[in-house]
């Protein structure tokens, strides 16, 4: 006997719609959340407006695989509620509420698949809240989306495959670069010809990107350990230092990031088990390969759960609609789930690769002067962080936060929480694991005082 | 090799009523130790309002809040911070005139009390506080009141005992006590064993289960009083603002974000922790919107809520124990314990030491439900009245 | 001085607004923070210090890039379609 099925799914990225598609395919009808106006997610984030930019100008290699997910989520539009530019910002057992513009609702399910994404990783250095700083991935959009460079000479900075991607993405579309500045060291990219065999054309892509951006004469660093970002009011220039000597160069913009963080608010609300990644140094949502998250009924897909991008959200979000499936007493293809499920083990271990070609600075927390902002909503500095370990025998985050308001403000840790955590455990003795990690609170976005409330949909 | 404490005092609970017993006894010269379950203040010590305010208690309340009330301004001086206390005065609403005459019957109570309270009505409300929407009927000014933050305060008053010298065990929940012919026994953590003359119970919303274990169960249950933070914003509200009835109570910060509570979350699966209800956050959100018409643009950009023990009677226990000679109990604040726990600590530490206080606790007593007959057993009767008052 | 740089999109057609009291123009396809950075460099001064930020990471996860509209609304930039006759203000709100 099969219970009434109403899934909702958080997200209409790769994943989300991967599984909707999924759900909709079996003759579900799922309710299919995302905050912005279309989907895509980030990676395959579309223009407002269509303008004189093609597919490819856009997504690159991955046109394709991006105007193939568009299609599908038009196509899903009368198999499913879609409900777009909507804030899902507290979820408790079986609800969820919802904003949309200025009102909010319960909106019930049955199940839910957490599809969140990502944003950049990131580390404090001095500057980094000036105009004209931007993470990587927001660079990254304000190219794709908005047609625009970040500056007139931009500077991209830190370390990922998306340092490459993006720095050519931009000199492909007639920016002017600066430097393009590695922290990992060359060395750490012979890691990379490991990677060949498993995707050969992420690794192939990736040569091509540093070999294109050096022979149009853009300076590519390794090693990089960033001193400062210099200006006043605005970006002027950066400072790093490389093999003990200290360089500079003059820029207008910087686009940085080391990695991705998951988007786990959700996921923490809803009451998922969290265990420490490892490789990706971070808390994530536990789940089995199959993106079940250990509660019954809740499954988590995408970057979301766990960083692997978008080729592999696409996967996960169909793998995590069909463990749903089946534990509805649905009958599921178990040969197609297998196959989803290797390709799925061969892009985790591409990752793994990759986390050693472009290692997390490790060092870099340790060398922050104690004056620099980590939280850069609540002003809190590196300094008082350092004084809360030592005078106070802080060792934990949520204590942290308590004393010193990191995380308090409205961005609720996610940009100063990966830093927090490193200078924390080297402040206090221990390790990014042991000094826990800050639990979610509702809303997990800023909601208006008036915003009006409405009762539960049909 | 398990660890053999021998103290004065054992605290269970390191709240801000613990951890201020737990420094005053250290001024005395009593060695103390302190145990808590997890942080000292992460409870409803921690996560509370943060109201500190006399106006509103009932009278047999007012001395031990006067005590307090001389604290507050010199936690710089006890506690090494100021916890951000401000004594912005404590304006008490009332939207209706029955409201209102429940004030001015209050303040009538209290005449003699030294509370300076000021009634005023609508217009002056309007020309003091014109940030108030405009169809509150009247007010009743405390101006010695005022607010802090409980997050700093309470982590503070444990710090400062432990530098004064008293032994403080986080993450050691007490999982046995017991008194012998002199003195107590108590096992807690993994392996710690204490022996203590005297033993402090305030152990918050968890205090019921020792006072049963000493054969004194009392009607204490668990409420979860939910607040709601705005993102900083320019100056507005000039002072802690209270309604009479509940139902909101709203402060602004020095940094700017405005807190408001004034109603109730849900305990998650493990009981001992809890969280705001969606629609009571925005039930309070369009409260306060509504009541402060310059906030209603601003954005809320947290939510929190906080386990807190309420008497049947919605006033605490303190004194000792019934039953057991050197047992204290100080617990079932009833979400009013923030400002007199300072001064709770004091009480308690000059019982320990005199067996006796300037203060008088008589309303306090644990004896109280041993006569009324109530709370036999597990200690959770009757439902409290249904009312949201701030600490 | 502006931040950003239109690379494309620049012969889409022009949605008026204010900022700061002065009328300025977007593109049909602009987010608010394109809009404003494409004009100035700064969306907003920080809550404590008032130094000048200007957004971050463009996905509505930094919660830097909030802007004030001139009815006291306030609206994140970076997620905010820019609409016509949109009267905008990169600072604070003001105390009333």
């Amino acid at each position: 006997m099969r219970k009434p099925l109403r899934p909702l799914i958080v997200g209409a990225g790769p994943a989300g719609i991967r599984a909707a598609e999924a759900l909709a395919d079996a003759g579900i009808r799922p309710i299919l959340v995302d905050e912005a106006s279309l989907g895509g997610g980030q990676i395959y984030r579309q223009r407002l407006v269509p303008d004189e930019r093609t597919p490819q100008d856009l997504y690159g290699s991955e046109a394709r695989k991006a105007t193939a997910l568009h299609a599908t989520l038009s196509r899903l539009a009368d198999r499913i509620d879609y409900l777009p530019q909507a804030l899902v910002w507290n979820i408790r057992r079986d609800v969820a509420d919802v904003a949309v513009g200025g009102r909010t609702r319960p909106i019930r399910f049955s199940h839910l698949i957490l599809a969140t994404g990502a944003t950049d990783r990131v580390l404090p250095l001095p500057g980094w809240t000036m105009p004209g700083v931007f993470t990587l991935g927001g660079a990254q959009i304000s190219l794709k989306s908005q047609g625009c460079s970040i500056g007139e000479r931009a500077v991209f900075l830190g370390s990922g495959p998306l340092l490459y991607l993006v720095a050519w993405q931009y000199m492909k579309a007639g920016a002017r670069i600066a430097a393009v500045l590695d922290t990992a060291p060359l060395a750490a990219k012979f890691h990379l010809l490991r990677g060949l065999p498993l995707q050969p054309g992420i690794v192939l892509r990736g040569f091509r990107y540093a070999a294109e951006l050096m022979a149009r004469g853009v300076q590519v660093r390794f090693g990089v350990e960033p001193v400062r970002i210099e200006g006043g009011s605005r970006v002027t220039g950066l400072v790093w230092r490389e093999r003990g000597r200290e360089r500079h160069v003059a820029c207008d913009a910087v686009g940085y990031g080391l990695a991705l963080r998951s988007e786990t608010q959700l996921a923490d609300l809803a009451g998922c088990r969290f265990v420490f990644d490892e490789r990706d140094r971070a808390w994530r949502p536990d789940h089995d390969k199959a993106g079940r998250s250990g509660t019954p009924g809740i499954y988590l897909a995408g970057d979301g759960a766990r960083i692997a991008g978008a080729d592999a959200a696409e996967l996960a979000g169909e793998r995590a609609a069909l463990a749903l499936l089946e534990d509805a007493g649905f009958p599921v293809d178990g040969a197609h789930v297998d196959r989803l499920e290797r390709r799925l083990a061969a892009i985790h271990r591409f990752r793994t690769i990759l986390e050693r070609a472009f290692p997390f600075p490790r060092d870099w927390a340790d060398r922050l002067a104690d004056n620099v902002v980590l939280c850069r909503c609540e002003e809190v500095s590196v300094g008082q962080v350092r004084a809360a370990a030592q005078d106070l025998g802080v060792t934990e985050l949520n204590r942290l936060k308590a004393l010193t308001r990191v995380g308090m403000g409205r961005c609720q840790g996610r940009m100063c929480g990966s830093a927090a955590a490193e200078i924390l455990a080297s402040a206090s003795g221990g390790s990014p694991e042991a000094v826990g990690r800050l639990r979610a609170q509702a809303p997990i976005k800023p909601l208006p005082l008036d915003i009006v409330s409405e009762g539960e949909a049909a | 090799m398990s660890p053999l404490l021998a103290k004065d005092v054992a605290i269970i609970g390191g709240g801000l009523v613990g951890s201020s017993a737990a420094l005053a006894l250290r001024r005395m010269g009593m060695s103390v130790v302190l145990l808590d379950k997890g942080f000292c203040g992460a409870q409803a010590s921690g996560v509370n309002y943060g109201g500190v305010r006399r106006q509103g208690r009932p009278p047999e309340q007012i001395p031990l809040s006067q005590r307090a009330h001389t604290i507050w301004p010199r936690l710089k001086e006890i506690i090494g911070i100021d916890g951000e206390f401000l004594r912005s005065g404590h304006l008490k609403l009332a939207r209706t005139e029955a409201d209102m005459a429940s004030l001015e019957a209050y303040a009538a109570r209290v005449a003699a009390l030294g509370l300076g309270l000021e009634l005023m009505g609508h217009n002056t409300l309007r020309e003091r506080f014109p940030w108030i929407a405009d169809d509150v009927v009247g007010a009743s000014l405390c101006p010695g009141d005022g607010h802090a933050n409980p997050r700093l305060v309470s982590a503070a008053f444990a710090h400062a005992a432990r530098k004064a010298g008293a032994q403080v065990l986080e993450h050691t929940p007490v999982t046995h006590v017991e008194k012998t012919a002199d003195h107590f026994r108590l096992l807690a953590g993994a392996e710690t064993e204490i022996k203590a003359r005297f033993v402090i119970n305030s152990a918050g919303a968890w205090a019921g289960t020792f006072a049963e274990r000493f054969g004194e169960p009392v009607p204490l249950s668990r409420i979860y009083p939910s607040m709601i933070v705005t993102e900083p914003l320019a100056p507005v509200m000039s002072v802690n603002i209270g309604a009479e009835g509940g139902g909101i109570y709203a402060r602004q910060v020095e940094r700017g974000n405005c807190i408001v509570g004034g109603v109730r979350g849900e305990p998650l699966d493990d009981p001992d922790f809890s969280r705001p209800t969606g629609s009571g956050a925005i039930a309070i959100m369009n409260r306060a919107a509504a009541l402060f018409p310059p906030l209603r643009n601003a954005c809320a950009i947290r939510f929190w809520s906080g386990t807190e023990g309420e008497m049947a009677d919605r006033n605490p226990v303190i004194g000792f124990s019934r039953t057991t000679p050197g047992l204290l109990h100080a617990f079932g604040f009833s979400g009013a314990g923030f400002q007199i726990a300072p001064g709770v600590g004091e009480v308690l530490a000059e019982l320990v030491r005199d067996g006796d206080s300037s203060t008088p606790l008589q309303a306090f007593s644990i004896d109280r439900f041993a006569r009324t007959n109530q709370g036999s057993g597990a200690g959770v009767v009757t439902e409290p009245p249904k009312r949201e008052t701030s600490a | 001085m502006a931040i950003l740089r239109r690379l494309a999109r620049r012969d889409l057609p022009e949605i008026p607004f204010r900022l700061n009291g002065v009328a300025c123009t977007g593109r049909s396809g602009d987010t608010v923070l394109t809009a404003i950075l494409t004009q100035t460099d700064r969306l907003r001064l920080s809550d404590f210090s008032q130094t000048p930020r200007a957004g971050f990471c463009q996905m509505g996860a930094c919660q830097d890039c909030w802007v004030l509209a001139a009815d006291g609304r306030r609206l994140r930039a970076c997620s905010t379609p820019l609409e016509p006759g949109m009267d905008l203000f990169t600072a604070m709100e003001p105390t009333s």
